[in-house]
């Protein structure tokens, strides 16, 4: 199939962008879409032209390095899907794709389609772990953890910090990624004594760089692991629990 | 790790001592959201009083009037007149005026995080709704001034009588470009109300598998009622189906 890309360039990081065209002809349905962005690069370095950057690495939906806006949506048409388990079967012969990278204050441009995502980061650190004692592990079978809450606190784990969420927020809220973050700790019994403060630190982080929740739920149906919006209420139950109850002060680690 | 927590809880500790907890959250987005939430639950529970109070206009004869003056009286002797009523208009003042301002400070912080993209957004959730809450916020906001305007203080109702309820809804809704405007107003605040009783539950944390169906259900149902109650009136009484 033949295509015309229309790709973000950026040389660096706060220098002038702009939308740059390329066709891109004999691209097989069977490709990925990081794979046609290989074959149209291959091209440009023949050419003595600067390749697009991109992110990527696994290249198997789980490292989450991979995301662009591919004609308007994050991660491209195909739900549930990473930009590199997009296959070109999505699109038709004849096609103009539009790819720009994430756009948000809290992700800025470091070049082409490549974003800084240390702003997750600064999240995670504020509270994204649990803190245990070093030492022989205890016998597994002590902490038992009902199925229900296993199978839900995974569903919050599957998040692989990617930022479509955050691309496709029409406020540049973070709020699916830290919840999502927040909720595989906090319901499991692992999580427990850190849960409240975890909570108020890791949103307090997360409201310095991100935008509100408006309850769109763009973030849901751009999300690769389609992580649900049910988290986002479990983070403002704890949030509300830790400052009008004040649990904190009991729970300190 | 473990040490990295106790600076940080450290300055926790002194920010709760300079202001109260409470406007510590509000300095919060999500407190913020909390507050937009439960003022919107005050704006709900008086927005349902004020349609079934209207409601009475169908009654006929003075039931409107007689409702108007009871309300005026409620908690006499215990309270001097009209004191519970003004009681009631402070606490409605104040959830409104914190509704928009929390809403312009959440406005300005997702604008401040927002960085357009060249090809706009192909939204698929977000619906005319969630993403118009500011717009119909504002006109809803402007209909209120209007409304109080027309049958509170009179001034924009040429024949206003205070006290007779009836008489002034009648006389301001015959004339056709205002049952228009009231019409329109209602819904804005049905399309505002809809994506507003959905969200509260998201915003305050209310999540529960088992009843998530029913809060969409709740929105449709709220908005529904309260447009087809409050439009009623206007298209009812410029029709002439409702007189004096």
């Amino acid at each position: 199939m033949d295509l015309t890309l229309k790709v973000w360039r950026q040389a660096g990081p706060g220098t002038e962008g702009r939308i740059e065209t390329y066709d891109v002809p004999g691209i097989s349905e069977e490709m990925s879409f990081l794979e046609m962005l290989d074959v149209l690069n291959d091209r440009l370095i023949v050419e003595g032209r600067e390749p697009i950057a991109f992110e990527h690495d696994c290249r198997e939906g789980i490292c989450g390095s991979c995301g662009m806006m591919i004609n308007g949506q994050a991660h491209g048409p195909q739900k549930g899907t990473a930009t590199c388990q997009l296959h070109m079967r999505k699109f038709s012969d004849g096609d103009t794709i539009v790819v720009e990278p994430w756009r948000a204050t809290a992700f800025p441009i470091v070049k082409d389609l490549v974003v800084n995502r240390s702003t997750f980061d600064e999240i995670i650190a504020a509270g994204g772990y649990i803190s245990v004692t070093t030492g022989a592990a205890q016998e597994a079978n002590l902490t038992l953890v009902p199925k229900a809450v296993a199978d839900t606190a995974m569903d919050a784990a599957q998040c692989i910090g990617c930022g479509a969420c955050v691309a496709a927020c029409p406020n540049s809220a973070a709020q699916l990624f830290t919840s999502a973050k927040l909720a595989h700790l906090n319901l499991l019994p692992q999580g427990q004594p850190e849960r409240w403060d975890r909570t108020v630190r890791m949103v307090g982080v997360m409201e310095q760089y991100f935008g509100s929740c408006t309850n769109h739920g763009e973030c849901h149906e751009a999300c690769p692991k389609e992580i649900s919006l049910d988290f986002i209420a479990y983070m403002n139950r704890d949030y509300r629990k830790a400052i009008v109850k004040n649990r904190s002060l009991i729970a300190q680690p | 790790m473990a040490t990295t927590t106790r600076p940080a809880a450290a300055e926790l500790a002194t920010t709760k001592r300079k202001r109260p907890w409470f406007i510590e959250l509000y300095g919060t987005a999500l407190g913020k959201k909390y507050v937009m939430a439960i003022t919107g639950i005050i704006g709900m529970l008086f927005i349902v009083g004020h349609m079934v109070g209207n409601l009475k206009l169908y009654l006929g004869g003075d039931h409107l009037d007689v409702y108007g003056e009871w309300l005026r009286t409620i908690g006499e002797p215990a309270l001097p007149r009209t004191v519970f009523l003004w009681l009631l208009r402070g606490l409605l003042i104040t959830a409104v005026v914190l509704h928009i301002h929390a809403a312009w400070s959440l406005t300005r912080l997702n604008h401040r995080a927002d960085i357009k993209y060249t090809n706009r957004r192909d939204f698929i959730a977000a619906n005319f709704a969630s993403r118009t809450m500011r717009w119909t916020g504002i006109l809803v906001g402007l209909f209120i001034v209007f409304h109080l305007a027309d049958l509170t203080w009179g001034a924009a109702n040429g024949d206003f009588i205070r006290g007779a309820v009836r008489h002034n809804m009648v006389h301001s809704f015959r004339r056709p470009p205002v049952a228009i405007t009231y019409v329109v107003a209602n819904v804005a605040l049905g399309i505002h109300l809809w994506h507003g009783a959905w969200s509260l539950f998201q915003s305050m944390g209310w999540n529960n598998p088992r009843f998530n169906q029913w809060r969409s259900w709740f929105a449709w149902a709220f908005a529904g009622a309260i447009v087809l109650g409050n439009i009623s009136f206007p298209i009812l009484i410029v029709t002439h189906a409702v007189t004096y």
